[in-house]
């Protein structure tokens, strides 16, 4: 088998059994990105960094002191700042701009010994549903690349989909792991809010934001998730409970696993090739001995509106600080103070970044802030009681990820609500602030289709095992897009 | 001309006071807070507003302001909010300041003052916590504005006070009392010249008798006392004159300016900035249990009231001594220091501390933790006059070689040969020959004129070059003269 098809602990072992070094690793997948250039995925790609983290990760490997992850080629979502390489979320704002840090989730990486070769395409700011607002130009989906690899992190799932890279970081903040992860026919995994620090990932909407892993399998996710768990000091909101090993329960057996659907999933809208698709999916889980059970959440109709103002007014001041002063682009030849300001952003931030900052900024204004934002609060209390009654009664919910499989590009990018409505399933589970994953289900006119399944509240080791279980019976996630194999 | 009509109006003044509280590193960040560093060289990325970096909350701070909640008598918030007040300008990193807004960490408060002998309470709205800006510097670049970031994230404690002050002076008198209470509890060290300490001034007046207020105007951020109280002053005519010529004054922020001693327009209220406060969610709700509140009370520090009154208890001062000796903390540890080392009575002490002390100090243009008599020093000085080594007289010229050299007291008189003459026959003898030398003013003294003992008082002190103990000195005198 081509080593792009090996999973973590595969070429961990091939590390281990000196079948290849790291550094031969590297070279290859280095090798297969520049290969496929018309994916773009990737925005930078660090060749002498990763080359002498692989150097290092021999010898690590050599002298005994090397983890499971360290040689593994992996690549950072640019949302995650990474000292001496430049990180540009997706924008001409910050084209320009090198962090003198690394986010924590690099840093947990970096320890670990896996071995970043690059940064990641991804819509500007992680804002998009179809990663066709970065300012590098859309990625493409590996399966039709025709269509959208879905976003923000689209670079992160096209890559792991298309086998340039082993695994990914991902964020997600109404569904930017779990949305692209399912077009791309792949398995991500959006963490409990605060499980993963946010420090260095660059800010969209504080609430929602959360990193995650993407990757092939549960349990590669599982492996990475391992190293980008834990509370961190440097993030106030991030959550002070012990980190579960994720490996240790994936293989329990899944006799008596309460799954509830909740009807307001499997509406209308949703397309019926799908629908039967994750039928027969959830009709896995049954074989393994889960019973399923409906559940009803009735808030969960409000939650992109909800959603539409807390993001956008979250995101209207997190975006305040790229003003041209300090750091990022700044316009030629200002006259003035405003000239300075509104020129800078003006220039440098696309379309859908500037929706979002007017949605925002109205939102909070005097005089509409109880309507907008306080009652947009109070929807996502409501939504949140949704989850909790829902999750007390049954272990985890299941239900699609995306109405449709991935879309064509240009489809929907000049309808910023019809773009909005494919994290129509997504969103409300990051008001929650509860974990989900997607992992691949089945196909619909040779297009990935994913199931999402939600847990409570750290819950990420019952997610895991559950997935695993599944792809111990199916080999959707085994499945390679032509011409990738 | 303003006096005959400002009988008829009553002013109201609310201040709203930005203290810096003395933490070692900054509110959000770990970046210090020294003042006076080359610019931008304590500024970090959390302070330079790098894309995500993330604030978390120095609880020092925190500790801090419960200490002014505690001790203006305030509600302390079980539960508190921090904010963002969004508004673009370049020393703001951010975009925005992180400040509170609903849910303040200290509630409602207050605070007495005493103005010409009368005390008054001044209610106290709120006191919350939030980052300061950086500094624009316009001045040394030319076309340029030069961004200094080494203040940005600094902690502050804005202090809003009720509309209650109806006079500059009780303005002057709240912020003192402010100023004073906040060094007393060490958490500012309130260096108006440095911004430690700076206040805006909103403004009113009304017809006496009216219910309903005036409209306002706000003077912003006056670091001086003598400014305030010429700000309001300038401020309360310009609005009489205003309103009495048939005018309305227009709800608008103000500049002080000091040169020309008068306020200027900065921005009317139709410009001003619509923040759109709303919850940070980059930071937890402050939740302040009754452990942590018993814990800062068990340590608060004696507070002004306390302490003069405890002055006048213990050391049985008058009023006077014990206002001026607690005015500050040091001053006041000073004066116990001085009545702890000399075992003189505390009268004593008090008298040498206010009067010597202190104008020694203001010729000085110094503080008294700079002065270069410790009270150790003192209170050895002090020794000498209750034992009789010296006299006052004789200690005053010590006080001032001990102002300029090293060296105790003891040092200084045995080296000076300043011990007062305890010989009583040395005395006797001298007293003997200036009766004998004057025998027109002891007929004097003799025939009823008691105003001449003390010409005989001074020549004995004269020919003694004042070692002569003046108790001593009288009581003989009146013996020889019967």
């Amino acid at each position: 088998m081509s080593i792009f098809q090996l999973s973590i602990t595969e070429l961990a072992q091939g590390l281990r059994d000196g079948e290849f070094s790291s550094v031969e690793l590297t070279k290859n997948y280095l090798e297969r990105i520049k290969q496929h250039p018309e994916l773009n995925c990737f925005v930078t790609l660090t060749e002498d960094h990763a080359l002498s983290a692989a150097n290092l990760a021999d010898q690590r490997l050599a002298n005994g002191t090397a983890e499971i992850l360290t040689g593994i080629p992996i690549a950072q979502k640019d949302i995650f700042c990474t000292l001496g390489v430049k990180t540009t979320c997706g924008s001409k704002m910050l084209d320009n701009f090198i962090a003198p840090y690394n986010a924590t989730v690099v840093e947990k990486l970096n320890a670990s010994g896996a071995v970043m070769l690059g940064k990641l395409n991804m819509d500007e700011f992680a804002m998009g549903s179809s990663n066709e607002n970065s300012y590098y130009g859309p990625v493409k989906n590996p399966w039709n690349t025709q269509t959208v690899p879905g976003g923000s992190s689209g670079g992160s799932a096209a890559a792991v989909a298309a086998r340039l890279i082993v695994a990914t970081t991902g964020t997600d903040t109404g569904g930017s792991i779990r949305q692209p992860a399912a077009f791309c026919g792949i398995t991500g995994l959006k963490p409990t809010y605060g499980r993963v620090s946010r420090y260095g990932m660059i800010a969209y909407a504080s609430s929602l934001d959360q990193g995650g892993p993407m990757a092939r399998s549960a349990e590669d996710a599982a492996i990475l998730l391992q190293s980008m768990a834990g509370f961190d000091p440097k993030d106030s909101t991030s959550a002070n409970t012990p980190v579960p090993d994720y490996r240790a329960d994936l293989n329990k057996p899944l006799d008596g696993l309460k799954i509830g659907l909740p009807k307001e999933f499997f509406t209308a809208d949703l397309n019926s090739d799908i629908a039967a698709t994750l039928e027969k999916a959830i009709n896995e889980f049954t074989k393994l001995g889960a019973t399923i059970t409906d559940v009803s959440m009735p808030n969960l109709q409000m939650a992109i509106p909800a959603y539409y103002i807390i993001a956008p007014a979250e995101c209207s001041a997190n975006l305040s600080r790229f003003d041209g002063v300090r750091y990022g682009y700044r316009c030629a030849n200002p006259a003035n103070l405003a000239d300075l300001y509104t020129r800078s952003r003006g220039e440098a931030f696309g379309t859908e970044v500037k929706r979002r900052i007017l949605i925002g900024t109205y939102a909070l204004s005097a005089g509409y802030y109880d309507a907008y934002y306080l009652k947009a609060q109070k929807v996502r209390r409501l939504i949140s009681d949704d989850f909790k009654k829902a999750l007390a009664e049954v272990d985890v919910l299941m239900g699609p990820v995306t109405p449709s499989t991935a879309f064509d590009l240009n489809e929907k990018s000049n309808d910023p609500i019809q773009m909005y409505l494919s994290d129509i399933y997504t969103i409300a589970i990051n008001l929650a602030g509860v974990p989900a994953m997607s992992i691949p289900a089945g196909f619909v006119d040779n297009m990935p289709v994913g199931l999402q399944i939600i847990g409570n509240f750290f819950a990420e080791d019952r997610l895991l095992n559950i997935a695993h279980q599944f792809q111990q019976v199916t080999d959707w996630h085994q499945r390679t897009p032509k011409g990738f194999e | 001309m303003e006096y005959s009509t400002e009988q008829d109006w009553e002013i109201v003044i609310g201040l709203e006071i930005h203290t810096q509280l003395a933490t070692q590193s900054k509110i959000f960040s770990g970046a210090s807070t020294q003042y006076g560093a080359e610019p931008n060289t304590q500024a970090c990325a959390v302070d330079l507003g790098l894309p995500g970096v993330l604030p978390v909350l120095n609880e020092e701070a925190v500790s801090m302001a419960i200490k002014f909640g505690l001790a203006i008598d305030a509600e302390i918030a079980p539960y508190s909010v921090f904010a963002r007040k969004n508004y673009f300008y370049p020393d703001l990193p951010k975009g925005y300041q992180i400040s509170q807004m609903d849910l303040p960490i200290v509630g409602k408060g207050h605070l007495d003052i005493d103005v010409d002998g009368v005390t008054k309470r001044v209610g106290i709205t709120r006191a919350h916590l939030e980052e300061d800006a950086g500094k624009s510097l316009h001045e040394d670049f030319h076309g340029l504005t030069g961004i200094d970031l080494n203040r940005a994230g600094t902690p502050l404690l804005e202090i809003v006070s009720e509309p209650d002050m109806r006079s500059a002076k009780e303005a002057v008198a709240y912020m003192r009392k402010i100023h004073e209470l906040v060094r007393y509890l060490g958490i500012s060290d309130g260096n108006m010249q440095e911004g430690s300490f700076r206040c805006d001034a909103n403004v009113s007046v009304r017809p006496k008798g009216q219910q309903e207020f005036g409209t306002r105007t706000e003077i912003k951020n006056i670091n001086s006392f003598r400014f305030i109280e010429k700000a309001i002053n300038f401020e309360v005519e310009r609005h009489i004159e205003i309103i009495e010529g048939g005018g309305r004054i227009v709800q608008e922020t103000r500049l002080y300016d000091a040169d020309k001693d008068q306020t200027r327009s900065m921005r009317s209220k139709e410009e001003a900035n619509d923040y759109r406060y709303f919850p940070d969610p980059d930071l937890l709700p402050v939740l302040i249990d009754s452990e942590l509140l018993a814990s800062i009370k068990a340590n608060l520090p004696e507070l002004p009231t306390a302490k003069k009154q405890r002055f006048k208890d213990q050391y049985l001062l008058d009023d006077e001594s014990a206002t001026i000796l607690t005015s500050s903390r040091d001053l006041a540890d000073y004066f116990e220091t001085v009545v702890a080392k000399s075992g003189a009575e505390a009268k004593l002490c008090a008298n040498w501390v206010t009067g010597e002390v202190i104008a020694a100090l203001n010729k000085n243009g110094i503080e008294i933790t700079e002065a270069p008599i410790s009270p150790d020093r003192l209170g050895g000085l002090l020794l000498r006059i209750n034992d009789n080594t010296i006299s006052g007289k004789i200690a005053k010229q010590v006080f001032e070689t001990m102002w300029q050299e090293p060296g105790g007291a003891d040092e200084i008189i045995a080296s000076k040969g300043l011990q007062q003459i305890t010989d009583t026959g040395a005395i006797e003898a001298i007293i003997d020959q200036i009766i004998a030398d004057n025998p027109d003013q002891v007929a004097q003294y003799r025939s009823g004129k008691d105003k001449v003992f003390s010409f005989f008082v001074g020549q004995a002190m004269k020919q003694t070059q004042g070692k002569a103990s003046p108790a001593e000195v009288n009581k003989m005198l009146k013996a020889k003269l019967q």
